[in-house]
């Protein structure tokens, strides 16, 4: 709570009246909203004022205050700076005096740069502020001056530049800073140096001014963007448009923006985007790198640190039309055009970004402080103060009361008998440890968001039942205030690396910032240091929640867009009927190592992708990468590498003279750029996806990308963004090219290579625990990076990587591939449409042929996942599709029910629960990509759910839910009951 | 001259120092030697003496052990009352340490409320803080407050750790700018010469006239008899923390700085020794 210099109260009306002759003639002769030129008139409200105060000294020291005016008009006061208190004394009563309102304005009775000189109070030590050469207020100290020599002998020209300075009863200087207009106190004034030694600023706020600490609850639900129609491809474009539409978090400093609750806004119309936002929503963990999009929308969000302005430079003139649309038909990577509509609501934004209080006048004529007493003003008093203040205030005249005295008398005395003689006796309760400090940079809460320089201290108790529990706490300064928040570790959610090429920086969650969409971000200088952070953060909220040692074999896996794996000890409410519990609540750890897919089952058997397609099973260790010593297990570890490309586009523009060439027009893309065009991507700018990864090779010509290339590797567009061909005909104008480099990564993690088959989609029977016969090994299908069908025999829980494959042969490249319990084995072919496989048993591993499944009209499919008999396809527009029809004799299905669109991956498992990776999900506070979901309402007779509820993210690209097999122990003998006649 | 905010630390960190011993009757397999603590004044007894228990048990078979209870001259020590008003109002007149004998058998079922962990003490601390807040604010305070911030009150006072506890606590002692003071008062008064537990009425901390009350006020309307001189001495001393204010002290401020972290004034009305 900071300081507050509220009007006065009746005590001090002798104080009122003299600033109200001040205000008085203050107001006469000031035209509104400027700062007075310098003129004796403008003297008026200190020389009329100062005497005034002065004999008040003589009369009683007590109600002696100084006084400032700020440039908005309030008149304001720090009250009662007696001898005895120095400390403010907010009140919270307002009575106004007859010469005074409470709100009362001075019509901006700004004082403007002034010089004086002389006495201004009491004995006056002579200051002055003086404009020298410029425009500068410069301060001069006046030495020498004594009773003797009262001219003084020669200027001292003191550091600092003050709008104004005035001397106070003992010498004490208060002044006006000319560059933030903050007021000011010199400190280390005494008698014997009247000069003093360093301007320290004064805490002083508003009432009004204070925070609202209260949560902001959202009015908008979360994720509105799921939706019934489904998604066709046309529309494509418009999910991927860079529409962080985020809630502004206000700057503690600021009043209610009262903007962003009048205004309800539409997510999916982003109306309250700026610009600003839309950038920072970058540096999230959900953003992958747009230049590792490889052109494909979904996957490249957008502009990461663009500077706000450059939508516009990006709007093709030919088609002015087009750009308020931002629907964005046909403009495949209208990225930037999505925010033009909106753009100028950024600029109106009426909050400043430094919006504290700029002062134009103070007066400390009327207060005496004493030399070296201790004073409160220049930090905001921790909490308490305050209240405490203001709760004293109350009953203002009792300050001296004789109860008041004998309360302290006896709470002195009472220390003294209860406790003077028992010092070694021992507490009862302990004092909580300190247990690491550090500087960390933080990703603030308000406008502009940037990274700011914090202290962080990570304080862990032992509870009374020896149970660890700890809270981050960080300190950052607001405005020359000091402030910190607090997280408790029982509460933190997940700690998860965020994808940045410059920092090393994580987030943390907790519900309620998964359901704000907004996590507290933090940065350390180091890798090492991010690490150490990292891993006792994490050993922390593992051992407050009492996880340990290697996942259960229910446990959920995801990994994030940064290849970080993540595992979650599903609670049996997870899947219930009723009181489910949220997923917003779900604890995630991180294990080491690096993948893409991660697919688990649950006897404990778990395969995962890296980035390069390497196939890699899990050896039951836990720990790794950043998570050392007792975070990690001792054996099972293993290094792992891997490796991804990162793409970038030569774009030329044909000019009718010289041919294609790298100058474009003005308007426009950077002729190296992203995907999107909207972000510079030079070959020797452009860095890797973050620290964590080198270069491994020089940048190549890529002819491998989606719509063909001539021989060089070009690909032509009648413009600038349009969809691309491999070949040139008469209406091209443009031209691009794709560049990829390859960097690479090695980590550690419990993880072993599968080699030598490179896989693209692996799945793994899901089984339930009560199922019988163990004996026979787990079923295992993949898919292999150039699109072969494989079947992986022998594998078991003690065998988990298995023994070898067997080649099942297909028409045509695969993409995905899905095993339910049932052994009924889908999969989606590269062209888009399903596949089932007949006759899939224990003793017919491969099964024995394809039935071709159409996909849903207009639609190509990309994924498969099949539970225990529900069967969910994903299409590439991120509509998610259940199989109707099926039934034991008909296994195959008839139709293809649209569930929802809004949709990046699915798991579907083994209690035919439904999980996915929503592309776009709105929290309060920002808007999220890739984030876990959870179908809710699922049921044996209702399938395909009823709604999503919603998890960690954004920044989460997979997820397996299939080793989950935890029921709710009430809703098991039903479900069996449901699933029984169904099942094999 | 102190800061109040001061009064707010002196009463926080207040300890009473205390010598704990064995009930006679326990059955031990060794000497159980007296355990000495300073217990902390505005705490409860289960939720700071698990040293305690953990010394008495070491020397006792396990088949010997229930639940823990204490007892101070043959009265069963209620722990939901706070610790400083426990010893104001039994001992004060005592010599220190505080004498406070152990026991694990024979649970006095009549006169105590079985402990079965911490969060019994967590919900009834918050549920007294919560109709202290009904009292002063319509529960609007309390109400719009997180569960983390209830849990901070909670934390706070449990690891006794000032700073934590009244970042939130504050806000609980505030009222709007145009009152005067809380709507009522949370106090409770407790004598030990009557069987009735404790006094509690609803009592506004400004008089009709706007006056401030204070505790001499609030004492002549809800127990007269607590100060009403009979033969011209009075007879009581009015207690809280350990410090007789006067009764001319506004009941607003002490309401604001000498409430227990539950938010009441537990006040304890003790016969004034005869010297």
């Amino acid at each position: 709570m900071p300081l507050t210099f509220p009007p006065p109260t009746r005590e001090t009306r002798s104080g009122i009246r003299a600033c109200g002759d001040g205000s008085g003639s203050g107001t006469g002769d000031t035209s509104p909203g400027t700062p007075g030129p310098r003129s004796p008139q403008r003297m008026t409200p200190r020389n009329s004022l100062t005497p005034l105060m002065t004999s008040l000294s003589a009369g009683g020291r007590l109600q002696r205050s100084p006084w400032a005016a700020c440039q908005s008009g309030l008149c304001l006061c720090r009250e009662r700076c007696g001898i005895e208190r120095m400390s403010a004394t907010p009140t919270r009563k307002a009575p106004g005096g007859p010469w005074w309102t409470p709100q009362g304005r001075w019509s901006r009775s700004a004082v403007g740069p002034m010089t004086f000189c002389g006495p201004p109070s009491g004995r006056g030590r002579p200051w002055s502020g003086k404009e020298s050469t410029g425009t500068t207020p410069k301060v001069w100290f006046r030495r020498g001056v004594n009773s003797h020599n009262p001219c003084g002998t020669s200027w001292i020209e003191m550091v600092g530049e003050m709008v104004m300075v005035n001397v106070g009863l003992n010498d004490q200087v208060w002044g006006i800073s000319c560059e933030d207009r903050a007021v000011y106190f010199r400190q280390g004034v005494t008698p014997s140096e009247l000069s003093g030694k360093t301007w320290k600023a004064i805490v002083a706020t508003r009432e009004c001014d204070r925070s609202h600490s209260g949560s902001s609850s959202s009015l908008l639900s979360a994720g509105c963007f799921f939706g019934d129609e489904v998604r066709a491809s046309s529309d494509s474009a418009s999910h991927d448009t860079d529409v962080s539409s985020e809630v502004e978090r206000r700057d503690p400093e600021q009043p209610l923006p009262k903007e962003s609750l009048d205004n309800p806004q539409n997510p999916n119309e982003s109306s309250a985007l700026d610009p600003g936002a839309s950038r920072t929503a970058e540096c999230d963990v959900e953003n992958a790198c747009p230049v590792v999009g490889r052109g494909e929308p979904t996957q490249a969000p957008g502009p990461s640190g663009r500077p706000a302005e450059l939508p516009w430079t990006n709007i093709d003139l030919k088609e002015p039309k087009k750009a308020p649309n931002h629907s964005a038909a046909g403009l495949p990577e209208s990225t930037g055009l999505a925010s033009l509509g909106l753009f100028t609501l950024g600029l109106e934004e009426p909050y400043g970004a430094d919006d504290h209080l700029l002062w134009a006048w103070v007066s400390g004529g009327g207060c005496a402080v004493e030399a070296g007493s201790v004073l409160k003003w220049f930090t905001v008093q921790s909490g308490l103060s305050p209240s405490v203040q203001t709760l004293s205030l109350s009953i203002t005249p009792a300050q001296t009361a004789a109860w008041r005295k004998q309360i302290f008398q006896q709470l002195t005395e009472r220390t003294k008998r209860e406790l003077e003689n028992f010092r070694h006796y021992e507490q009862a309760v302990e004092q909580s440890v300190w247990v690491k400090t550090g500087a960390l940079q933080w990703w603030c809460d308000w406008k502009p968001h940037k990274w700011v320089d914090v202290r962080v201290a990570l304080e862990q108790f032992t509870g009374h039942d020896g149970a660890r529990d700890s809270i981050l706490f960080i300190y950052y300064v607001v405005h020359e205030e000091k402030k910190y928040l607090h997280v408790f570790l029982n509460e933190v959610t997940v700690l998860v690396p965020v994808l940045n090429e410059a920092k090393h920086s994580f987030a943390l969650y907790t519900p309620e910032r998964t359901r704000q969409r907004w996590p507290v971000r933090l940065a350390a200088a180091t890798e090492q240091d991010m690490n150490d952070w990292l891993a006792l953060l994490s050993l922390s909220c593992c051992e407050s929640r009492r996880v340990q040692g290697r996942p259960s074999p229910q446990a959920i896996w995801s990994i994030t867009c940064k290849g970080d794996i993540f595992v979650s000890e599903p609670s049996p409410d997870l899947e219930a009927h009723e009181h489910l519990l949220p997923c917003d609540q779900m604890f995630w750890r991180q294990m080491g190592g690096h993948l893409r897919v991660v697919e688990a089952n649950s006897r404990g058997v778990v395969w995962g992708i890296g980035y390069d397609h390497t196939a890699w099973v899990y050896t039951g260790g836990y720990g790794g990468g950043c998570f050392q010593g007792l975070a990690s297990s001792t054996s099972n570890i293993y290094t792992q590498s891997d490796v991804k490309s990162v793409y970038i586009y030569e774009n030329q523009r044909w000019n009718p003279v010289t041919g294609y060439t790298s100058r474009g027009l003005p308007t426009d893309r950077y002729m190296w750029s992203d995907a999107t065009g909207l972000q510079e991507c030079t070959k020797a700018g452009t860095k890797p996806p973050s620290l964590q990864w080198t270069w491994v090779s020089d940048w190549y010509v890529d002819f491998s990308i989606t719509g063909g290339t001539d021989q060089e590797g070009w690909q032509y567009a009648s413009d600038f963004p349009a969809s691309y061909h491999g070949y040139k005909t008469m209406k091209d104008f443009v031209r691009r090219r794709c560049w990829a480099r390859k960097c690479k990564l090695v980590t550690s993690g419990p993880w072993l290579e599968v080699a030598p088959i490179a896989l693209g989609d692996v799945s793994i029977i899901p089984e339930s625990p009560e199922a019988e016969g163990h004996t026979h090994s787990i079923a295992l299908w993949a898919v292999s990076d150039k699109g072969d069908v494989l079947c992986r025999l022998g594998v078991s829980e003690l065998n988990p990587a298995g023994s070898s494959w067997l080649h099942v042969g297909t028409d045509q490249p695969f993409a995905s591939v899905s095993i339910g319990a049932c052994y009924q084995v889908w999969a989606v072919a590269r062209d888009g449409s399903a596949f089932y496989r007949g006759s899939v048993s224990p003793s017919q591993p491969a099964g024995d042929c394809w039935y071709h499944i159409p996909p849903p009209p207009k639609q190509r499919l990309s994924q498969v996942s099949v539970g225990q008999t529900s069967v969910y396809a994903l299409d590439e527009n991120g509509n998610l599709w259940f199989r109707g029809g099926i039934t034991p004799s008909y296994p195959q299905g008839s139709s293809w029910d649209h569930v929802s669109n809004n949709v990046r991956r699915v798991s579907v498992g083994p209690l035919d629960q439904v999980w996915v990776i929503a592309n776009k999900v709105q929290g309060s506070h920002g808007l999220s990509r890739g984030t876990v979901c959870h179908r809710t309402g699922v049921q044996p007779r209702e399938p395909k759910g009823q709604g999503w509820d919603y998890g960690i993210g954004g920044g989460w690209d997979h997820i397996s839910v299939r080793a989950n097999a935890t029921k709710a122990v009430r809703s098991v003998s039903q479900e069996q009951e449901a699933h029984g006649p169904v099942c094999c | 001259m102190t800061d109040d905010k001061d009064v707010l630390r002196d009463v926080w960190f207040g300890r009473i120092p205390t010598c704990f011993t064995l009930y006679q009757d326990e059955i031990t397999e060794r000497e159980a030697e007296p355990y000495y603590l300073l217990l902390p004044r505005v705490s409860y007894l289960t939720l700071v003496t698990d040293k305690v228990k953990k010394h008495f048990q070491k020397v006792m078979r396990q088949e010997d052990i229930s639940e823990i209870w204490f007892e101070y001259e043959g009265t069963p020590l209620k722990w939901h009352y706070p610790i400083g008003l426990l010893f104001d109002l039994l001992a004060s007149s005592s010599a220190l340490p505080w004498n406070i004998t152990v026991h694990f058998k024979s649970f006095p079922e009549k006169d105590l409320l079985h402990c079965p962990s911490k969060d019994a003490i967590e919900a009834h601390f918050m549920s007294c803080v919560k109709e202290a807040d009904a009292l002063k604010h319509k529960s609007q305070v309390i109400n719009e407050m997180q569960k983390k911030d209830h849990k901070q009150l909670w934390m706070g006072l449990q690891n006794d750790r000032f700073d934590q506890f009244w970042a939130i606590n504050r806000k609980l002692m505030e009222y709007p700018a145009e009152e005067n003071g809380f709507r009522y008062i949370p106090f409770r008064i407790y004598q030990t010469t009557t069987e009735r537990p404790f006094i509690q009425k609803l009592f506004r901390p400004v008089a009709a006239d706007g006056q401030p009350h204070t505790l001499g006020d609030l004492l002549k309307e809800v127990c007269p008899s607590a100060i009403a001189p009979e033969d011209g001495e009075r007879r009581n001393q009015v207690m809280i923390h350990g410090i007789e204010p006067m009764l001319e002290t506004p009941l607003q401020w002490l309401s604001e700085h000498l409430s227990y972290p539950d938010n009441f004034l537990h006040i304890s009305i003790i016969p004034k020794q005869t010297e």
